[in-house]
């Protein structure tokens, strides 16, 4: 390995200088100082780094996050809060029990990362850390290994038949200069069925990893929301990893937020699996800067599956999108299906959209296909619907909304959709005011 | 009801005058049509009094109810009572049909002071308008014009209008890509819609629509102007000879 540059090593040990070693019995320990030791052999993300050329990860370095605003949604509905679920609080990414529902549902087990690394013997001991490390190549995830490393709390869930509701981790922010950092790990045992739901802005600054392995014949839905406190920064990790005929589905819609780096990671080990990803957002620099990220490698490692990323983006007022997609379809995978779609709207002249889409194929029988536009409004479109009465912002928000349509189609349960379709729509009203 | 009077209209992109003058009066309550070759401006005319972008009125005016519409938002005029049935329908996908004209008619019914129609009344009044026109319900399930045939597109045009109940409904090429029977809906649609206080701008080349729709006046454009003006027999006349000898008059 190649060695660390010196700027990186100082990086890393001012970072690591602010950060503690969490309690925990030996597995726990063990998997947190390998994490810390891979990090040590990465350092911290560079300017220079070819995988953060769109995103300059300095504040995601820093020591200390900057101070960020709590957001006052005035008093919105909460989210997800007409879908039935078992709530799971985490106030500046510390758990709140009395906020929280009991961590009891029929077909799963739910327990605090904290208990669970306390045994001596557990479950998790084979995923926690071991995921993210797998998808440490070919690409390295520094923040990904410092949360592994550093994360005192999360949640970790086995799920052994089909859970009777929806789990949902809500993350809400309280102190301006809180700095969370959460792990959570979910095993799918094989035929098993959960939906996941995360939403809320979580603190200042926010490193999640989430941890997924989807046994054979399981089916694990992910759907999140990312809002909607303006100067919010998050760097998140979902590393998968996908059985036989299993299927994995997440979707993130993303709101505000000075910068946001989402970071899915699947691996398809198993033949006839399912992987879509997709993620719908929308960003307004004009008060505050919008900075987000979507960064996706997909490895087909089996055959005959499919993989989906649909990722839209509407930006405005020196708004910044980026999108790096790679697809990577390993010797013998044939009869691979993959699919990479990446496009943003852009409603000025002064918002950006990086794109770096990637196919990387070493198998011949497969079907492999990626585009990504970058696009205005549709005058035609917008005069139509002016010409009718309807008010040009008005015009201008349905046009955004049909836009992000197909990515919210891949939410394959409608209430959920409906609930995500129904908040976009309100969160437009009350910009237009 | 509509007044233009000696209006000029340039593309904005480049230097070219596309009407040279247009006069025009439609009183309350009046059908008129407008018949001209290809390219004598009919459309444009239609696009400028609905504030379209992409042409700079040089010269004149055009008032709706005395009210200036071309100081007007495309959005106010519509408010105002101004419609278009566009010669090419436009198709919006991911936005569906009924959210469409739902937003539509309570964003004129806001701009006007009233309140806003509530679900249960506006699906009743869709259907009811809907069934005349012979628009299924998986028409107006679907996202605006997508995937509908050229006939589709004009009979969801006129949906639209009798949803809005304009004051100034200015039809331009509803009967192209019309069937038969199409035709005769449409026009019935139209009529229906006839009266004292709305008036009617028919931009049509084929006589056989004013057959069903009688105009009370025909006018000729060409070239940026209207050049002849007259009852419905003009329409025959265009029908029967073309526009060559109207046009030898004026060259
Ligand atoms: N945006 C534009 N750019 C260039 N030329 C234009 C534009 N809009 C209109 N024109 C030109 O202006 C003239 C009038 O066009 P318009 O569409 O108004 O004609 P029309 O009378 O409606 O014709 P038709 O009967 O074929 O529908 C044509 O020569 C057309 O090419
Ligand atoms: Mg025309």
């Amino acid at each position: 390995m190649a060695a660390v540059a010196k700027p990186k090593i100082d990086a890393l040990s001012a970072r690591l200088s602010a950060l503690a070693t969490p309690e925990g019995g030996t597995w726990a320990s063990a998997a947190r100082h390998a994490a810390r030791a891979r990090l040590e052999a990465m350092g911290l993300p560079g300017p220079r780094d070819e995988y953060w050329r769109f995103t300059r990860p300095a504040s995601l370095n820093a020591p200390a996050p900057q101070p960020a605003a709590v957001f006052d949604d005035g008093g919105e509905a909460p989210v997800f809060g007409e879908v039935d679920r078992l709530k799971i609080v985490f106030v500046d990414g510390v758990f709140d029990a009395a906020a929280s529902d009991p961590l009891e549902m029929a077909g799963i087990e739910i327990e605090r990362l904290a208990e669970a690394a306390a045994t001596d013997i557990h479950w998790a001991r084979d995923l926690f850390g071991v995921l993210e490390a797998r998808g440490q190549d070919p690409v390295e995830r520094p923040f990904a290994a410092l949360n592994t490393a550093f994360a005192a709390d999360g949640v970790v869930i086995r799920v052994t038949g089909t859970a009777a509701r929806p789990v949902n981790l809500i993350y809400r922010h309280g102190s301006e200069t809180s700095d969370a950092i959460l792990h959570h790990v979910v095993k799918l045992e094989e035929g098993a069925d959960l939906t996941l739901l995360e939403n809320g802005p979580a603190a200042a600054r926010f490193n999640k990893v989430l941890e997924v392995d989807v046994a054979d014949g399981a089916a694990f839905h992910h759907v999140r929301t990312q809002g909607r406190d303006h100067e919010r920064q998050a760097a998140t990790h979902i590393f998968a990893r996908l059985g036989t005929k299993s299927t994995f589905k997440s979707f993130t819609l993303t709101v505000n937020g000075r910068l946001t780096r989402n970071e899915t990671v699947v691996e398809m080990l198993g033949d006839d699996a399912v992987a879509h990803v997709a993620g719908a957002a929308m960003g307004d620099g004009a008060q505050d800067p919008f900075h987000h990220d979507d960064t996706v490698f997909v490895t087909h490692d089996a055959v005959n599956c499919e993989s989906r990323q649909v990722f839209k983006k509407v930006l405005r007022n020196g708004a910044v999108g980026a999108f790096q997609g790679k697809i990577l379809v390993k010797p013998g995978a044939q009869k691979t299906d993959g699919y990479q779609k990446s496009q943003s709207l852009l409603l000025d002249e002064d918002s950006t959209f990086l794109v770096k889409p990637e196919l990387e194929i070493y198998a011949d029988d497969v079907a492999c296909s990626h585009g990504s536009t970058s696009g205005a409004i549709d005058e035609e479109a917008l005069f139509y619907l002016r010409s009718r009465g309807v008010p040009e912002a008005i015009a201008t928000d349905l046009l955004v909304l049909a836009f992000l349509a197909d990515a919210i189609a891949e939410i394959e349960d409608e209430a959920i959709a409906a609930d995500i379709t129904g908040r976009l729509d309100g969160w437009l009203q009350r910009r237009r005011g | 009801m509509l007044k233009i009077n000696n209006l000029h209209v340039k593309l904005e992109e480049e230097d070219k005058e596309i009407l040279k003058g247009v006069d025009l009066e439609v009183p309350a309550g009046k059908v008129h049509a407008i018949m001209g070759p290809n390219g004598s401006g009919k459309s444009t005319l239609s696009y400028v009094l609905s504030g379209r972008d992409g042409y700079e009125v040089t010269q004149g005016t055009a008032t709706l109810d005395g009210q200036d519409l071309l100081a007007m938002e495309t959005e106010e005029r519509a408010a105002a009572g101004l419609f278009l049935a566009l010669q090419y329908p436009v198709e919006i996908p991911g936005v569906g049909n009924m959210t469409f004209l739902r937003t539509a008619l309570n964003a004129q019914r806001k701009a006007r002071g009233e309140e806003e129609i509530s679900a249960a009344d506006f699906l009743k009044l869709v259907r009811e308008k809907a069934k005349a026109l012979k628009i299924d319900a998986d028409m107006l399930k679907r996202p605006v014009n997508v995937g509908f045939s050229g006939g589709e597109k004009k009979r969801n045009e006129i949906l639209q209008m009798a949803l809005l109940e304009p004051k100034m409904c200015i039809l331009d090429e509803t009967d192209s890509g019309l069937d038969v029977d199409a035709m005769k809906l449409v026009s019935e649609g139209v009529n229906a819609l006839r009266s004292e206080g709305r008036s009617f701008l028919v931009i049509t080349h084929y006589q056989r629509l004013l057959d069903h729709i009688v105009p009370d006046v025909v006018h000729i454009m060409a070239n940026g102007r209207i050049i002849k003006t007259g009852g419905p027999d003009l329409a025959l006349e265009v029908e029967h000879n073309g526009y060559a000898d109207i046009l030898a008059e004026f060259a």
